[in-house]
């Protein structure tokens, strides 16, 4: 009964997913030129503000951190350990907080319009990117001005840690994304898990202190399970650890933890691309 | 629920070679709830059954037509009597509860003139993104974008931002874009009351070459005399069914005799 639809017949509103999204490239593009575009509409300082802001984070973290609980001091080149980790986070921040938000934020063109509607969270991931990049040349700088000079290992480790986030953050927005048509409560849920992120990875404080903390048992594997944890250990091992002496224990395990974080996130991704695609139908009627 | 929808598709499509949309035993129905308090929730997953049975609205109900190439199809029907949802399904916004809609090619929905336009873009970069929308690639846009200027006729204005537009600029500029997709099929919605009367007739003048050169039109109005002329068959629905589907005049003339 079910055979293939002969003379190119299709159900409309059954795309393909994120291949669609592949396909319709020139798209995302001016999406996320829009994007951009209306973000820093009648701002003076325009794309300044995205420097700005992980500026003043980073001041405050540094000062509050690094001097008055004195990390500085533990930690050789604390200003690039915690700048590293800051950067990965904010990716992780910007990508699945403005993801989780785009279906509904473009509820008029998802009700008028079908679009493959993963197009939103992929433009919101992108978004983030652009962002992304001159942070990490602000750090690179930061880094060369300590004395980095990375191995292309330690390059790899960087590649490897974006390739999570970006893909963790991706299928985190693509669920997130579609159950907040149905319940906006995911937005908030979503801002709770973001305020949360920064302090179970080891952004602000040395790995050491955790297991000195909680031991090397269960917990200690839970918290190393978290893709974040990979991704910023990585990065340290990137753009903080060449510039330093090289002296300060690396997180054991730390590529295969790596490779695990980028299978989880796979996981993750397969697992929002299966309920958006579940949802997806919903969309126009719930908005 | 998914017994009707068990129809052998190939005796479904294998029919005329100039079938661009099939809808097949199409019903649609939508669950109202309007608000989804922790406690609302807690008591409608309780009394599931019951509350699930009182708060559907059936919009469709068991919706069969086709339409070929080269034809212009007028959907009558009060308000609420579901033209706009089956334009919805035809276009893929919304999905069928039971039966299929098929299509074949792209598909062009002006269910809103103007809906990817954004107020901050310049009319030429609104022109470009929702070309992008509609389906068309940068060198189809890039090698139409004069078209399209000329047909909205405001030219001058193209690179001011479109919240400086009036709203009759505006609608020029979204209308044109979309009569310069052209698709295979071509779904509008109420979009022909938009203009003053020079620019109406410039719109129906495209929406008949368009015609001419072979593409499906689907109308929705309530301008029965302007579908009567432009269309030549006429589905009617009355509360989700349909009530007609033949000739224009039979459905416009059983459409006045009814309401």
């Amino acid at each position: 009964m079910t055979t293939v639809q002969a003379d190119g017949f299709v159900e409309p509103g059954r795309g393909a997913g994120l291949l669609d999204v592949l396909r319709r490239r020139y798209l995302v593009k001016l999406l996320v030129r829009k994007e951009l575009r209306v973000r820093y509409q009648g701002s003076i300082l325009g794309l300044f503000w995205s420097y700005l802001k992980p500026a003043v984070q980073f001041v405050v973290f540094y000062f509050a951190i690094g001097v008055f609980l004195g990390l500085s001091r533990n930690i050789d080149d604390f200003a690039v350990y915690l700048f590293s980790g800051i950067v990965a986070i904010n990716y992780f921040s910007e990508a699945f907080g403005n993801a989780t938000r785009s279906i509904v934020g473009n509820g008029a063109l998802v009700k008028k319009i079908y679009l493959p509607r993963e197009l939103f969270p992929v433009a919101s991931l992108w978004v983030a990117v652009v962002h992304f990049f001159p942070q990490v040349v602000v750090l690179i700088a930061g880094g060369l001005l300590a004395g980095w000079r990375p191995s292309p290992l330690q390059l790899g480790a960087g590649v490897l840690g974006f390739l999570i986030v970006t893909v963790f953050s991706l299928g985190l927005g693509l669920l997130f994304g579609a159950i907040n048509v149905v319940f906006r409560d995911a937005e908030n849920f979503v801002d709770l898990i973001l305020m949360v992120a920064t302090w179970i990875s080891p952004v602000l404080y040395f790995w050491t202190m955790v297991t000195e903390a909680i031991g090397t048992g269960p917990l200690w594997w839970l918290y190393q399970a978290n893709p974040l944890t990979a991704a910023v250990e990585l990065f340290h091992y990137c753009f903080w650890f060449p510039a330093t002496d090289e002296s300060s224990p690396v997180l054991p395990n730390l590529g295969w933890i790596g490779l695990g974080a980028l299978l989880l996130s796979c996981l993750v991704l397969l697992l929002g691309q299966a309920t958006f695609r579940r949802l997806d139908g919903q969309f126009a009627q719930e908005l | 629920m998914t017994d009707q929808a068990d129809v052998a598709p190939d005796a479904l499509t294998s029919a005329d070679p100039n079938t661009r949309i099939i809808v097949d035993k199409v019903t649609k129905r939508f669950t109202l709830r309007h608000s989804r308090s922790l406690k609302e929730l807690v008591v409608w997953t309780v009394r599931r059954r019951k509350e699930s049975l009182t708060n559907q609205f059936v919009a469709l109900t068991d919706v069969s037509f086709r339409i070929n190439d080269g034809e212009t199809v007028a959907l009558l029907g009060l308000n609420g009597s579901g033209k706009s949802t089956l334009l919805k399904l035809i276009s893929g916004v919304m999905r069928s509860d039971d039966g299929r809609v098929l299509v074949r090619g792209n598909i062009a929905g002006l269910i809103e003139v103007g809906a990817g336009f954004h107020p901050d873009l310049t009319g030429r970069e609104n022109v470009y993104l929702n070309g992008a929308i509609l389906g068309m690639t940068e060198a189809q846009i890039d090698a139409r974008f004069d078209d399209i200027v000329a047909f909205s006729e405001i030219a001058e204005f193209i690179d001011t931002e479109v919240k400086f537009y009036s709203s009759g600029m505006f609608l020029r500029l979204a209308f044109s874009v979309a009569v310069h997709t052209e698709p295979d099929i071509f779904l509008v919605d109420e979009i022909l009351a938009v203009g003053d009367e020079p620019f109406q007739r410039k719109c129906l003048a495209r929406i008949r070459e368009l015609k001419a050169a072979g593409h499906a039109l689907v109308i929705v109005s309530h301008d029965l005399n302007m579908v009567a002329d432009l269309c030549e068959r006429g589905i009617l629905l009355e509360g989700g069914k349909v009530i007609v589907d033949g000739p224009v005049d039979d459905a416009v003339a059983e459409m006045r005799s009814r309401f």
